[in-house]
């Protein structure tokens, strides 16, 4: 059964991988063991990621990028991440609108993805989804994200290419230095550049990055800043040519760099798989226990504060956490007779 | 919700029709009813819609109709059932007059929702049809 997805994902069947990234969001079981098995097939695609503010543009640029990929022979996959909302869950995921011309295309697949849950559930899905994308055998994969918060600089972490888009006149370099975006930008581009202020966006941007050089590693590549204009297709040949030779200089760098980057990734990789799985069962593991509706019956009530309430639930259900708080023996019999 | 997946609907308009208002506005209930919705917009093809319900992998698809283009919604049922989206529920909304609307009931369509329909129902029947 496992072996027989793996084929057809290794085919390049987009069925097959629709719904394994669809089961994969939900968090169905198997879904890891499929995962485990196309590990090996992955690391051959190059992964681009595209983020900036909400309406600077990033599905056309994208959009356009996939017409400049295609022409030139490549095929393209697409995650395009559209945020979940806070008060339903639910999500409209929109950013198919900009790339329609390509619906048809056998070479491009195009993926809407929610951000859903708030401990690395984006990271943890998007970057499975990026292995099945990847096993499918695409050339380039696309991760477009809403550039607010720590998401954004974890998938410029396992993006290979990170290009950050700004527009003039919205003060979104101050804002990108408040997210610390900034650092992870490999490529700077002012999009819809024929507004006014295009001109100093790109002087505000210049100085930033005088002041922001002495912190980058000194890898030998300069973050370049180009203007463009997505929707009218200028700028995007000189975008894919930054982004080639943003390839080529990695190419470039001693051993010790690559190792040392390699690592970086690994272990971001690896400690997010673990804070997933590890929030998520421990939750459950706490909030599916007796002791939790009692202690949420007290807090409730005002007889207990939420404060010892935490403290007593974690050191009684979480063996390794709160060994300063005093451990009760039998916690349940303890409440109970404390009630 | 069954077993914790989340339903993920794709709402678009057909054809030549251009009104997308009432699309828009279904999206945004299931929205707030805790589903995803790809939006696709106005002017989609049978064929473009086929291809993003697959690559999105969605539950039920949603049409959006006011323009009298009956035709390419038994279009679009053909091309679902040729490629094996029989589990997926088609549904349609608008102005169907009542014998278009009887008509591609029969074709396929599994639920029509006509003018008037509250949006609790909509948002009721399609968690009730929707895919595990």
């Amino acid at each position: 059964m496992i072996s027989m997805t793996v084929q057809k994902i290794l085919n390049g069947d987009r069925r097959t991988a629709a719904r394994l990234i669809r089961d994969i969001d939900d968090g169905i079981p198997g879904t890891r063991e499929i995962l485990k098995a196309i590990h090996r097939h992955t690391g051959k695609a190059y992964v681009i990621g595209i983020t900036g503010s909400p309406g600077v543009g990033k599905s056309t640029l994208v959009d356009q990028m996939i017409h400049g990929l295609r022409r030139s022979g490549k095929t393209v996959g697409v995650l395009a991440i559209d945020p979940t909302s806070p008060f339903s869950g639910g999500a409209i995921l929109g950013d198919r609108i900009r790339m329609q011309r390509h619906s048809l295309d056998d070479g491009v697949f195009i993926r809407s993805l929610a951000t859903r849950g708030q401990f690395g559930g984006l990271t943890q899905s998007t970057r499975s989804a990026i292995d099945v994308l990847d096993a499918m055998g695409k050339d380039y994969i696309i991760v477009e994200t809403v550039g607010v918060g720590q998401d954004e600089v974890d998938i410029a972490r396992s993006a290979d290419t990170t290009v950050i888009v700004v527009v003039p006149g919205m003060g979104d370099h101050i804002q990108a230095i408040k997210a610390g975006i900034f650092e992870v930008g490999d490529i700077f581009v002012i999009n819809k550049s024929d507004r006014p202020d295009a001109e100093k966006t790109l002087h505000d941007l210049r100085a930033l990055f005088d002041i922001a050089r002495k912190k980058l590693t000194g890898e030998g590549w300069e973050p370049p800043i180009l203007m463009a204009e997505a929707a009218s297709n200028r700028g995007i040949a000189e975008l894919l040519d930054e982004i080639e030779k943003h390839r080529k200089s990695r190419k470039t760098l001693s051993h010790e760099t690559v190792i040392h980057r390699k690592q970086a990734v690994a272990r971001d990789e690896l400690i997010d798989m673990i804070k997933c799985r590890l929030f998520q069962e421990a939750l459950d593991h706490i909030t599916s226990s007796p002791e939790f509706k009692i202690y949420l019956d007290c807090v409730t009530e005002g007889t207990k504060d939420p404060y010892s309430a935490c403290d007593e639930l974690l050191s009684a259900k979480l063996c390794f956490i709160g060994d300063e708080v005093n451990r009760k023996p039998d916690l349940q019999e303890y409440l109970v007779a404390q009630k | 919700m069954n077993n914790g997946r989340k339903i993920k609907v794709l709402v678009s308009v057909i054809g030549l029709d251009g009104h997308f208002t009432g699309a828009q506005i279904v999206s945004r209930f299931l929205m707030d009813a805790g589903m995803e919705v790809v939006y696709l917009g106005i002017y989609q093809t049978p064929e473009m819609i086929v291809r993003a319900a697959i690559d999105e992998s969605v539950d039920v698809i949603g049409i959006s109709s006011h323009a009298s283009n009956y035709g390419q919604i038994g279009l679009l049922i053909d091309l679902m059932k040729k490629n094996d989206l029989v589990d997926v529920p088609l549904i349609c909304g608008g102005t169907i007059p009542k014998g278009e609307a009887e008509a591609l009931i029969k074709r396929g369509v599994s639920k029509i929702f006509p003018p008037q329909s509250t949006s609790e129902s909509i948002i009721e029947y399609i968690v009730s049809c929707a895919r595990g």
